[in-house]
């Protein structure tokens, strides 16, 4: 007595055929992604895997000394033996190519994009709700237009990624440059800056710290995003996870997690402290 | 009669979403509280007129809201006036495409902001490089100029702090040394010192007024604080709700007030460290020269009814005084007037201020002469005079007393 009334409605079918068209109409841009896209992750991975094993022990450790402090150089090391020792180093490089690339390319997109919202009150109002949409839309979602435009794979999980990832690196910088003092931009007027002068030796200086924050979350969202893209072929510690679930593998899927767990502490440290060492910097001592 | 540097010419900026549109009710001289309440627009600047000379400190003083830090923003276009035109050098700015307004920017005009507004990412020598750096100065020129005005202001030694790392005061010389690094034409100062405590504020003005003594700019001062108004303005500008209320020099604004706003906004100022010596002097009735003689001395103190009278040469130079019983003591014993003349007269230029006369008045026993700079006497000070100076209203002036 209570149904719902015969009425349908079709826009996962319009959505659907969309798509379709996107993939028809537009498949020369995908394959320029594509590209573009494989060719960072195996430039990445090359290179990581041309780094023996103990060199990249000593690199975690410098970056850890360097931004944090002693210990956590050490313990940052510690971690990174520890997933050795798991046996899941190559997974873990391929896990770090990824996150690499997909930050990589959040942030030639984001900034510019930031940067131009802050700039145009018109495209800020248009990308608001398109950026609100990218954050909460589940992720599962989009990984199936991914297989369509870039089958399973590496680059897949990239695009998934880029997805989830991209809005606080834009969100942040829109934030940054609005927020830099009206007084300091007006200085920077005053002496007859050009916009690209003003952009480059005021504005993105003096936003950096805050869009080190964007980077710092852009970058653990990616990181967020590992297991959920090897769904669509992602390699790395993620696949792994999505094994040892199949295979209902308690072993492998703890020694896979905390390695994503290691990971992300050390991420966000690292990045952590390099937004610490900008803001320090303009308020030396 | 100095060069006219920059004139504004019934400018008006209007805030809102239609701002040429109120225009007519702003020349129709509706109060801008009509005009909100009517159409929603702010007026921030009603319809100024001002002309600023060469090689003067022109300062526009008001209260907060009165509109002066939206107008001196209209002379480097950081606020586009909605009305009017603005001359500099005789070519109206407003007219300027944005590659001659980047030039005026560079070359002629260069701001000081209220919080110092500095790059607190660049060290202070590249805070003082930044206006010579988008102009594409070489690094090495521009570090030499910048070391050459760090020096100016008395910072020398500071290239390569962070101005974070400095006081309040310091912050503001290198403001000001960055504004003076690309040699403007043109110095636009928006309450630089209000942020400073009162002393490092004393110190600041007096730095202005002497870097103003060798470099010659013209300044356009901005400020809220009536006796820094008047203790660096050439010429001030009274502004309130966005109208010029009075342009005139400290004296002339002090002395005639245009309204009862201005003589209740300048009545808590120390008039003794504004008016001059030349404000409250009195131009002498009776001279006598030395050839003269004691006779005719005593006739013209007879004559004006006064007690005493100066005595000068031929090129009115002062030489002394002589007072009435001193003439006739000296009739009767047949001395010259030569011999009565009592030169133990306190002098004083005409430049010097009220609050310096002060003490020299209490302690002469005569009035005080008043001289100008080649000596010649222009007038006379009674204890008298100096008080009267300090109050606003004029006080009936005492004859009893002279001499």
């Amino acid at each position: 007595m209570n149904d719902f009334p015969d009425i349908q409605s079709h826009l996962g079918d319009y959505v659907s055929d969309f798509v379709d068209f996107l993939d028809n109409a537009l498949s020369g841009l995908f394959d320029f992604i594509f590209f573009i896209s494989s060719r960072t992750i195996n430039g990445i991975e090359a290179f990581l895997d041309f780094l023996p094993w103990w060199l990249f022990l000593v690199l975690i450790f410098l970056l850890g000394w360097y931004f944090k402090s002693l210990w956590s150089g050490l313990l940052y090391t510690f971690f990174i033996f520890l997933v050795g020792t798991f046996g899941l180093w190559e997974e873990m490089m391929m896990t770090i190519s990824i996150v690499l690339s997909a930050v990589l390319i959040c942030l030639i997109i984001g900034i510019p994009l930031g940067v131009w919202m802050a700039f145009s009150k018109g495209f800020s109002t248009v990308m608001r709700p398109i950026l609100d949409a990218m954050q909460t839309m589940p992720s599962f979602v989009y990984l199936i237009p991914a297989i369509f435009f870039f089958g399973l794979g590496n680059v897949s999980a990239i695009f998934a990624t880029l997805i989830y990832a991209l809005p606080p690196v834009i969100r942040l910088t829109e934030l940054a440059i609005r927020g830099v003092d009206p007084e300091v931009v007006e200085s920077a007027q005053s002496f007859g800056s050009s916009r690209w002068q003003m952009l480059t030796k005021v504005q993105l200086p003096q936003a950096l710290p805050t869009i080190m924050a964007g980077v710092n979350q852009t970058t653990m969202m990616a990181l967020a995003m590992v297991v959920i893209a090897s769904m669509v072929g992602a390699q790395g510690l993620g696949e792994q996870v999505l094994i040892s679930i199949n295979r209902i593998d308690i072993a492998l899927g703890f020694e896979a997690g905390i390695s994503i767990v290691f990971l992300a502490i050390i991420i966000d440290r690292v990045t952590g402290g390099v937004a610490d060492r900008f803001q320090k910097h303009r308020r030396a001592n | 009669m100095a060069n006219i540097k920059v004139k504004i010419d019934h400018v008006s900026k209007i805030f809102g979403s239609k701002p040429k549109s109120v225009i007519p009710q702003v020349k129709s001289g509706k109060s801008k509280a009509e005009i909100l309440e009517e159409t929603g627009h702010t007026v921030g600047v009603y319809d100024a007129s001002m002309e600023i000379e060469e090689g003067e400190i022109f300062v526009i003083m008001g209260l907060s809201g009165s509109g002066k830090s939206t107008l001196i923003r209209c002379f480097n276009l950081l606020n586009k006036p909605t009305d009017g035109s603005i001359y500099v050098d005789g070519e109206n700015i407003i007219e300027y495409n944005s590659s001659q307004l980047k030039k005026f920017r560079q070359n002629k005009i260069a701001m000081v902001f209220q919080h110092f507004g500095l790059f607190d990412h660049r060290t202070v020598l590249e805070n003082i490089e930044y206006g010579l750096e988008i102009k594409n100065v070489s690094k090495e020129k521009r570090q030499q100029i910048a070391r050459e005005n760090l020096e100016v202001v008395g910072l020398k030694g500071y290239e390569d702090k962070y101005p974070d790392e400095l006081s309040g005061g310091m912050q503001q010389r290198v403001g000001l040394a960055r504004a003076l690094a690309n040699d403007p034409d043109i110095l636009l100062m928006d309450e630089p010192f209000s942020a400073l405590d009162p002393l490092i504020r004393r110190e600041m003005q007096l730095e202005l007024l002497d870097i103003q003594e060798r470099l010659k700019k013209t300044i356009i001062f901005i400020t809220h604080d009536v006796n820094e108004a008047f203790k660096l303005g050439d010429r001030v500008a009274v502004m309130k709700d966005g109208k010029v209320v009075q342009i005139g020099t400290p004296e002339t604004i002090l002395e005639s007030p245009a309204n009862d706003y201005i003589s209740d906004f300048i009545k808590d100022i120390d008039r003794s460290k504004i008016l001059q010596a030349e404000n409250v002097m009195i131009k002498p009735n009776a001279l006598v020269s030395l050839k003269d003689g004691l006779k005719v001395a005593i006739k013209e103190m007879e004559e004006n009814g006064i007690s005493s009278v100066f005595v000068v040469d031929r090129s009115r130079s002062l030489q002394g005084i002589v007072t009435i019983d001193d003439a006739i003591e000296g009739i009767k014993e047949k001395k010259s007037l030569e011999d009565v003349l009592s030169t133990d007269v306190t002098t004083v230029t005409k430049e010097e201020y009220v609050n310096d006369i002060i003490p020299k008045a209490l302690e002469s026993k005569y009035p005080l002469a008043v001289t100008s700079g080649n000596g010649r006497l222009e007038g006379f000070i009674l204890r008298v005079h100096v008080l009267s100076g300090l109050v606003a209203e004029d006080v009936n002036e005492s004859t009893e007393y002279h001499g």
